[in-house]
Order: C-alpha cells, then sequence, then structure tokens
C-alpha cells in the first residue's frame, strides 16, 4: 500500500453513519471508495449540492451539473442543489459535521497551511478556510514528511495560515494524531513502523496515548 | 419587465474599465455566449468577478477573458485552475483580490441585500486579517467585509420568461442568484425563452423583477455537446 492509499483509508474511518461531510481534493477525496459498508455520509459539493454520485457515463453528461473541481457528476436520490450563499451557510454555519483538507503543514497548536506558498504557488483559499472554521470536525491530511525526509508536522507552521487552532485530527502516511488544548497526542501508528520512527520523522512535540495502536484497514 | 436583446447588443454595453461579476463555477452555470462576445469586442481593463478562476486548464468559459489580457483585476476566491490568470498575478498584470469562497459570495449577497458589511468569523488569524478590519462583536473576534457589487452582473440560467423570471437547473445557480441581485444592470443568457405563466412561482430561482436583459445563448443541447466534449477531454465522463 502506497503513502497516498494509507492516508486515504484511513481517512475513511473518519466517519460515522449520516454525517454532513465535506473532502477536500485529492487523498480526502479518495477517501470516498474506502468508507466501510454501513457507514453513509451524506457528501457535500461546495458549488452546490449535497447527496452527490459519480461521474455519469458519456452522453449522459448534464451540463449543469457539476462538482467543486469542475467535473460532471451525478445526484443520488433524495440529493439536493443550492446556491452558493446557501452552501456556505451550510459550511459556515457549523452544518457540517465533518471535513478533511489536505495539508501543506499542521502544528502542534492546530493551526493548519494549506493555501499558499509565497511567490511559488498561490491558488487561493477557495473554500477551504470557511470548512476549517465551520465544520464541526476539521481532519487534516498529508504525508507526514516532504520528499527530503523534513517533517510536515511542526512546532509551528511556517507557511501562511489557513486557520489557526481548528484542527482535531492529523492523519499521515506514518502516523495518526489527536490535537487539543494540552497539544498532540499521538494515537495510532502506521504497520511496520514503531513509535521510534515517528519520533524521528516529526518535529512538533507531542504525547503518546497509553493505549496507542496500530492503524488497521 | 426585462428586455430580450441579442448577445451583440448586451455586450456592447460593457465598456472598458467596467466591473463585471460573472456567474458559473469552473465552467458549470457560465454566460458562455456573453463572454465570446466581450472576447470579441475586445473589451479591456476590466474588473472581473468570479468565485473562482476559468474551468480547470483555461481557455473555456471566463478563461477567454484572461487569456486575451481582458481583465486588469480579479476578485475571487481561487485562480489556480485557469493558467492566464496565474501567470497575471506572477508578472503583476492582474491585480487579485483574494477572499474566503463564503466571504466572497456573502460580500456580493450584501450589496444585494443592502446590508452595509459582512462579518465572519472565518480567516481570523491568516493573511486575509490584511483585507478587512477585525472587530470584536459579543466577545468575539470577527473580519469586517464591505459589499461588493458591480457595473454588471452577467448570468446564466437555463430558461427565462418575458417577465425575466429564471429557473436554473443541476448546481447551476452557484453565484448567479446572489449576483442577480448586486449588478447595476443584470444580463441573464438562457438555453430558451418561455411564455409567462409557463414557469411554476416555486420553480423561479431568481424573480424577473432584478433583471434587466435576457439574451438567448446556446440550446441545452449544444451545450451538453460542449460540455460533453471538455469533459471526454479531460477524461472525466465513464
Amino acid at each position: 500500500m502506497n503513502s497516498r492509499e494509507i492516508i486515504a483509508r484511513r481517512i475513511a474511518q473518519e466517519f460515522n453513519d449520516g454525517e454532513v461531510v465535506n473532502l477536500g481534493f485529492g487523498m480526502p477525496t479518495m477517501a470516498a471508495n474506502y468508507i466501510p459498508n454501513g457507514i453513509n455520509v451524506i457528501l457535500q459539493t461546495e458549488n452546490g449540492g449535497l447527496r452527490f454520485g459519480g461521474a455519469p457515463k458519456a452522453g449522459e453528461q448534464n451540463p449543469d451539473l457539476g462538482n467543486a473541481g469542475g467535473e460532471p457528476i451525478t445526484m443520488l436520490p433524495g440529493g439536493s442543489a443550492f446556491d452558493l450563499a446557501f452552501s456556505f451557510c451550510i459550511i459556515r454555519g457549523g452544518h457540517v459535521d465533518a471535513t478533511v483538507l489536505g495539508a501543506l503543514e499542521v502544528d502542534q497548536n492546530g493551526n493548519i497551511a494549506n493555501w499558499k506558498i509565497p511567490g511559488k504557488f498561490v491558488p487561493g483559499m477557495g473554500g477551504g478556510m470557511d470548512l476549517l472554521v465551520g465544520a464541526k470536525k476539521v481532519v487534516a491530511a498529508l504525508a507526514h514528511t516532504d520528499k527530503a525526509g523534513n517533517s510536515k508536522v511542526l512546532k509551528s507552521c511556517t507557511l501562511p495560515l489557513s486557520a489557526a487552532g481548528v484542527v482535531k485530527r492529523i492523519i499521515t502516511d506514518k502516523a495518526v494524531f489527536n490535537v487539543s488544548s494540552k497539544g498532540l497526542e499521538l494515537i495510532e501508528i502506521a504497520p511496520g513502523l514503531t513509535e521510534a520512527d515517528v519520533k524521528a520523522a516529526t518535529e512538533a512535540d507531542y504525547q503518546v496515548a497509553t493505549n496507542v495502536k496500530t492503524m488497521t484497514f | 419587465m426585462a428586455e430580450v436583446k441579442t448577445v451583440q447588443e448586451c455586450a456592447s454595453m460593457v465598456a472598458d474599465g467596467a466591473s463585471v461579476m460573472v456567474g458559473g463555477f469552473l465552467g458549470v452555470g457560465a454566460p458562455l455566449q456573453m463572454i465570446d462576445q466581450l472576447v470579441a469586442n475586445g473589451t479591456k481593463e476590466l474588473t472581473l468577478i468570479s468565485v473562482v478562476g476559468s474551468y480547470p486548464g483555461g481557455g473555456f468559459d471566463i478563461g477567454k477573458l484572461t487569456a486575451g489580457k481582458q481583465v486588469k483585476k480579479f476578485i475571487g476566491a481561487h485562480i489556480g485552475t485557469d493558467p492566464a490568470l496565474v501567470s497575471g498575478y506572477n508578472t503583476g498584470e492582474i491585480d487579485v483580490e483574494f477572499n474566503p469562497m463564503g466571504t466572497f459570495i456573502e460580500r456580493i449577497r450584501a450589496a444585494g441585500a443592502g446590508l452595509g458589511a459582512v462579518v465572519t468569523p472565518v480567516g481570523i488569524g491568516t493573511e486575509v486579517e490584511e483585507n478587512a478590519s477585525k472587530q470584536s462583536f459579543y466577545g468575539k473576534d470577527y473580519l469586517v467585509f464591505p459589499p461588493l457589487g458591480a457595473d454588471f452582473a452577467i448570468i446564466k440560467a437555463k430558461k427565462a420568461d418575458h417577465y425575466g423570471n429564471l429557473c436554473y437547473d443541476g448546481t447551476s445557480m452557484n453565484t448567479n442568484t446572489t449576483m442577480a441581485t448586486a449588478g447595476k444592470v443584470v444580463i441573464a443568457e438562457v438555453d430558451e425563452i418561455v411564455e409567462v405563466g409557463t414557469l411554476a412561482p416555486n420553480e423561479i430561482g431568481t424573480p424577473g423583477i432584478f433583471v434587466d436583459y435576457i439574451v438567448k445563448g446556446f440550446s441545452t443541447d449544444e451545450r451538453k455537446a460542449i460540455f460533453g466534449e471538455i469533459w471526454q477531454k479531460g477524461n472525466k465522463l465513464k
């Protein structure tokens, strides 16, 4: 299993039946494929829909029906569509139970940076900042280290923040942390790794949970 | 009552330097023919207000305006999908004002709804604070933003009747319904113009009182073919 799949499969364990969930692009969206049987979540697309499904077949596309990535979608039975102001009423108003967003960096104070690398990559924040502030539970998903092996789970984010003190859980290819006012708590370690491996790859300070587990899939 | 005009007549109302809010989200719900006509007219120095940049990869939707260097300022939440917009931002040719998406649409709603400001917790503790004033209300900090209106709102709906009542399909309402309230002049491009009385009251997403001009764009079948082609090209269909 590659690291992206580890992260996606672990994200998929975050949800309770019936929750309203908004998934960011990349690994969070991939996670929808791994949500366990018996857990039915209500997916929201920020451009204005609830309970949407996958791509239509060629020839069955509706030019008026797309997701927040500009891709064609279908609506599931009981699905609804609405305008953007209403969609962000759902998001900012606390009506989304959980959001999972990719991140460039996270830190031990629950800060997250995921919208800007000054001078290099400035796509804009899109709806991410609203989700981070409005969702009841914010999960950050990211590779534990960059390609050079530097930790992306930091004492303090170096990149411009997307929101301060909002992350409740961090999922990486090496570990899962809970985030609280007391800082980070290591609750799960990826298969094949030890706590020492996590320690070596992590800049942030953290406590180890007494019942720390191996991630299971 | 809304007046039916041609795409050419309406696009020629938009002068160089105008502020124009354009409905749609990555192409879906975008007024394609009005955009094409603004490109054909070469209208320049536009302030373009759109929630996001063009359909991914550019060259379609509002990506034609940025590729044609017709935009001097862009106000929205995301530009990353449009190479011409990103490059204009990087070179400084296009001034970009980033707004969190919910703040963006709420500013437009405030302009259309007669509100004095948007007061939101989103952006606290980030660079977004630099574009707003921070104030405390009832013991909590918020960012305060001004309403956002424009000279023109160019929007897209599926059908209009001759009163200008508009109805939408799928997720194409997106920014269109809110922008309809916040343009000094509101131009609605539609697939089809129907007789008054054929749209059910609850089917109407934008009441006609907001709409100044209706223009007939592509038919639904033509749009289905256009989007079929770009989605097929991007491997987005099964």
